[in-house]
Formats: C-alpha cells, structure tokens, sequence
C-alpha cells in the first residue's frame, strides 16, 4: 500500500514538493493545506487531492504517514511538533527553527517517538558535492588550510517592500534563506562551526533584513574560513552555491555542476593527475524517476520516503544537523550586534 | 518540422555543465546584435527554425526580423514560455498571488478588465489563456508554427497530476493561434501517458535523448521503449549530455530512432554549428 503523504503550504516549495510526491511509487499525495484560496481552488478543480485550510484538522483527520512542513520558518515549531505528537513523519523545510531551544524540542520528540525526520537542504543530493565530502574524506588534498563557502543569487535586486521574506521576525532575510544553505554544507562537508568573528550583514536593496552576509568561521577542528553571500546580485541567473578547499597538497573547487580539482602532485589510486581535473554533474547526478527543476529535489524526498517504507534511521539532513545551522545562524547574529 | 532546430541556451548563459562557461557566454552575448549575428551564421548552413524561451531579450530579435521581411520572411521561430527563472526569482520575493499581480496584464483586481474578472471567478484556464497571450506578444508577425511550454512548468502540472490543464492549452494554441502545440519535458513516458489519457494524441514531446540517459528520469529504457512503441513525435535534446558525449557518438546513437523528427542544439561558433548539423544529416536519415 503506499503512504499517505500531506503538505503544510503551498508555496514555491510546497508546489514543487507536492509535484514530486504525486508520481511518487511509493507514495500518493492525499491531502494539502494553505490559507490562499487562489491555490487551494486549482487544487480543488483539477486535481483529487483533499484540500484544508487548518493544519490541525487535516493532521487530525486524514490519517497520513507523513507531512511536508512548507511554511515561513516561524510557524515550523508548531506544526512540526503537532505533526509528530501524532506519529507522522515530517519532513520540514529548510531553515529549520527560529529559536534554537523550539528546535532542540523537536529533535527530542523525533527521537523519542523514533520518527523520520528531514529538513530540505537539498544541496546534500547534489552529486558533486557528494563527491567534494568524498574527496575531503580520502584526504586528497591533504590537510586543510582555509576554506570558502559561497552563494550568489537574483532574489532582491529593487528597493522596495516585500513579503514575509523581508520580515527578520518571520526568518527572513539572505541570512535564513541563502546562507543556512551554505552553513549547512560546510559543517556537514568541511566540519562543525564552532565560532564566528568579523560578521557583516549588509542591507542593499531591503529595508529590514540583510542582502548580504560576510563572516570568518573557526570550526571545531581549528580550521578557519569565509562565508561570503549575497542575494542580490543579478550576475547569477539563479542562486548558485560553491565551496572552495584549499589543502597543503591541492585545490578544490566545487558547485552544483562542476568539481575541479588542483593537485600539487598526480594521486595514481584516485587516478588524478597533476594540475587541474575537472569532473562534470553527468558523472554523479543520483538518477530519478520524475524530475522537476533538479535531481537533488527528487532524490531528497526518495530518501525521506525510503526511511520510511524501509523503516531506517535517515542519516541526511536530520533535524538535529539542520538544528546546528540555526545554531550558527544565531552566532552570526550575535556576531553581527557586538 | 525540420530536422535541425537551433537552441538559444548559449545566448542566455545556461550551461548544464559550467557556472563558469555560463558566465563567458552572458558576457559574449552582451549585445543583441552578437546573437543575431550566430543566428545569420546558422541560417547560412541552411537552418531554419530557431527554438528560444520567452525571455526579454528576445524581443528584441524578433524586432530585427520584422524589420527584414525579404531576410527573415521564411524563418520559423518556435516559442518555448515561460521563461521560468522571471517567475521563479518573482515567487521567492513576491509570493505567488502577487506574482500573478505582476505578470497578469492589466489591473488584476480592476474587474473592468479581462485579468480582474478572470482572477476574481478564480477562472484558472482564462488566467493562464492571459499569461500565454502576454508571453507570445513578441512574437507578433513572426512564423511560430509550433508553441511549447517549457519543461518546469510541463512537470509540474504533470506531477500535480492537474492533466486537464494540458488539454486547455493544447486546445487553445491551436484555436487562437492557429499552431500545434509542444511539450518540453524532462520525464518523457509519463508525460505521454498523462497526455494521452486527456485525449492528446501524437504530441510533439521535446525531451532529454542522449546515449548517457542523462536527464532521462526514469531511466534510458523506458525512453527507449517508448520511442519504439508509441505514437507522437519526438524533439531529442541534451543529446551531448551537456557536453559530456562527443558529437558523432552523440547523434549516431539518435540514428536509432527514426521516429525523432528534429533534434535541438545550439552552439555559438558558426564551425560547430555546420559539423553538428551535418551529423544530423548524414545519421538520422528519414
């Protein structure tokens, strides 16, 4: 039989969530809640999809195995909370918490209750960096001397007012939006962050939430780096995110796309050569059955779905990773005010 | 349709494969007059169809080619809307009702006007018979014999499984426009069974085909099967795999096939542009 799955808010996220839980094998989407009655009437015209405008009632009644929380962060605690007080799977979109001790809560109740828990930092689906934590792990650049994590995108390139993304209450902002991404993949790739120094949050083009975000990490491991991102540069057709290593015996460069890698010397066992190898996204995109706008978005929700069809602990972007992020996210902002 | 169709995705700096290459190309095609340029090279080998998404810039080209009637007068310009990441970047910032506000002609809340009305009774195929009106504007006066939706879109309507929405545009492309509708899609079997089960028969379906089963979601056998088996016509793209084939192994593979009608590349060099279409033409005889 396969599960039932709901989705809280349908917006960009939620839509293409609910895209790809549609032709899921092993899932069907049953039911869907939002307050826009614009969206939840397409749903009602023209599909068979069970629409609610009150999350606890469609939690309450529609007997579902798992829910994709996609709402502004703020209301995340909530609703995730009531979902797993319920027993269902939850699946919660990225960043995870506004207040770290809301999110420490629900990393407990996951735990307790033995739910499957994800957050949607999708870039951990991406096949290059996939090969980047190989790559760090088979120490092919030997020991670490600096890193740079990096993410440049076309979001707000006006001044003018905005929505709950421009609302620093609501969790938004580049920093919730853009950089969680980056934090995510630096203290799952490179290491944990443990402090952070000299942070800049600039405004550009908004009023109350920062366009852009400079900061000096030092991880746990004593390795220290750069956090450059911004928003509101509209030299990028899309947001695009990249880190850079550099270690004692190499370079590695990589995004979403291309991983290129610099050796002092040529690595026989990896058959790498001396100077400059360039490896292509062809190589390792993780092969899916439907596909909308990227593999990793696919690829994320099979894991989440497979955890619980195969009933295993998932080891991808669990709560507790994605409550680290919110943790680094609270030292930049602290940071930032001293 | 012609055999070869030139693609637009060099112009626009999308590359599958690089940020970096991406960004040497929106720097090479700075100015409108650089893109008409490679597209006169291409008409020199004899293509005649250019396939361009509704991006802003095109209308500028399609200025240039009302403007040479005698030059112009015979080429085909096949529409690919919406130009996603516009609608995309708008959602991030706007939500979605206000990027509908947006991009809706007219006043949508005036309900003088047809966007208000259409808004208002939540009349979803009128609003989406307005987007296609303002995204086709451009190309007023030019041949566009075939008018495709772009893949994000096409998935995911697909995925929502809202399949009457694919019957309401096919309907009405061929109604007011007087063309056949197109597909593009990056999951090819599904979309012709959810086509097919509206009623749409051989659509022209433009999907990844290429001999890595890059993009081919699902995988390369049901691909292959079903451009075997079933009844519509096939456009192959991403047939290099974004670059990771190597052009002759690349289209021999697509020989394959003989149902393929067309097959869509692009590329900025008017030497690459003869050596693929020539590959084409000696492979894929039919």
């Amino acid at each position: 039989m396969k599960l039932r799955g709901g989705i809280i808010g349908l917006g960009k996220m939620g839509l293409s969530h609910a895209a790809i839980v549609g032709p899921h094998p092993d899932a069907e989407l049953a039911a869907v809640c939002d307050t826009s009655s614009l969206i939840l009437d397409a749903f009602r015209k023209f599909s068979g999809v069970s629409c609610h405008t009150d999350y606890k009632k469609m939690l309450d009644e529609e007997k579902l195995d798992f829910v994709l929380v996609a709402t502004p962060t703020r209301f995340h605690y909530p609703m995730v909370k009531y979902a797993m007080e319920k027993g269902i799977h939850t699946f919660c979109e990225k960043p995870f918490s506004l207040k770290t001790n809301e999110g420490e809560d629900l990393v407990k109740i996951a735990a307790e209750r033995s739910l499957v828990n994800q957050v949607g930092y999708h870039n951990h689906f991406i096949g290059t960096f996939i090969e980047l934590r190989r790559c760090l792990k088979a120490n092919i650049i030997g020991d670490l001397v600096h890193f740079t994590g990096e993410a440049y995108g076309p979001v707000v390139t006006k001044e003018k007012g905005g929505t709950w993304r421009s609302d620093p209450g609501e969790g938004g902002g580049c920093l919730f939006d853009y950089a969680s991404h980056v934090i995510n993949l630096i203290q799952e790739i490179v290491g944990i962050p443990a402090s952070v120094k000299g942070t800049l949050r600039k405004k550009i083009y908004s009023k109350d939430v920062e366009d852009a975000v400079f900061t000096m990490l030092t991880l746990e491991t004593g390795l220290t780096g750069v956090l450059s991102v911004n928003w509101s540069d509209e030299t990028y057709r899309k947001m695009s995110t990249s880190l850079t290593l550099i270690g004692k015996k190499g370079k590695i460069i990589c995004d979403a796309t291309e991983i290129k890698i610099y050796l002092k010397e040529a690595n026989p066992k990896e058959n790498l050569a001396k100077g400059w190898t360039i490896k292509y996204i062809t190589e390792f995109a993780i092969p899916v059955n439907f596909y909308l706008r990227g593999e990793e978005y696919s690829a994320q929700i099979d894991n989440f779905i497979s955890c619980i069809v195969n009933k295993k602990k998932n080891e991808t972007n669990t709560f507790s990773q994605a409550l680290n992020t919110d943790r680094v996210i609270d030292m930049i902002i602290a940071d930032s005010k001293s | 349709m012609d055999k070869v169709l030139f693609g637009d995705n060099q112009f626009f700096a999308v590359n599958h494969l690089s940020d970096e290459k991406s960004r040497e190309q929106a720097i090479r095609f700075k100015d409108d007059s650089a893109i008409i340029r490679v597209l006169d090279q291409a008409m020199e080998t004899g293509i005649n169809t250019f396939m361009c998404t509704t991006h802003d810039r095109i209308a500028n080209i399609t200025e240039h080619m009302r403007n040479q009637p005698d030059r112009y007068g015979n080429f085909n310009i096949f529409p690919c809307m919406p130009y996603a990441h516009k609608y995309a970047n708008a959602v991030t910032d706007l939500g979605i009702v206000g990027t509908v506000k947006q991009y809706v002609p007219g006043n949508i809340f005036s309900t003088f006007t047809k966007g208000g009305v259409a808004f208002l009774r939540k009349d979803f195929i009128g609003l989406m018979e307005l987007l296609v009106d303002a995204e086709l504007k451009m190309f007023k006066g030019i041949n566009t014999p075939v008018i495709f939706i772009q893949n994000v879109v096409v998935d995911m309507i697909l995925g929502l499984k809202m399949f009457e929405v694919f019957k309401a545009y096919d309907s009405y492309i061929r109604k007011k426009y007087n063309c056949e509708p197109g597909y593009i899609t990056m999951n090819m079997p599904a979309l012709y069974d959810a086509l097919l089960s509206v009623g749409i028969t051989n659509p022209i379906i433009c999907s990844s085909i290429n001999k890595l089963g890059f993009r081919m979601s699902g995988g390369k056998d049901i691909y292959e099967k079903y451009l075997v088996e079933k009844q519509f016509r096939p456009i192959a793209m991403q047939v290099l795999a974004a670059g990771a084939l190597r052009p002759k192994e690349a289209i021999e593979y697509l020989g394959r096939f003989p149902k393929i009608e067309s097959v869509l590349f692009g590329a900025s060099s008017k030497n690459h542009i003869q050596e693929t279409k020539e590959l084409i033409e000696r492979y894929m005889k039919s």
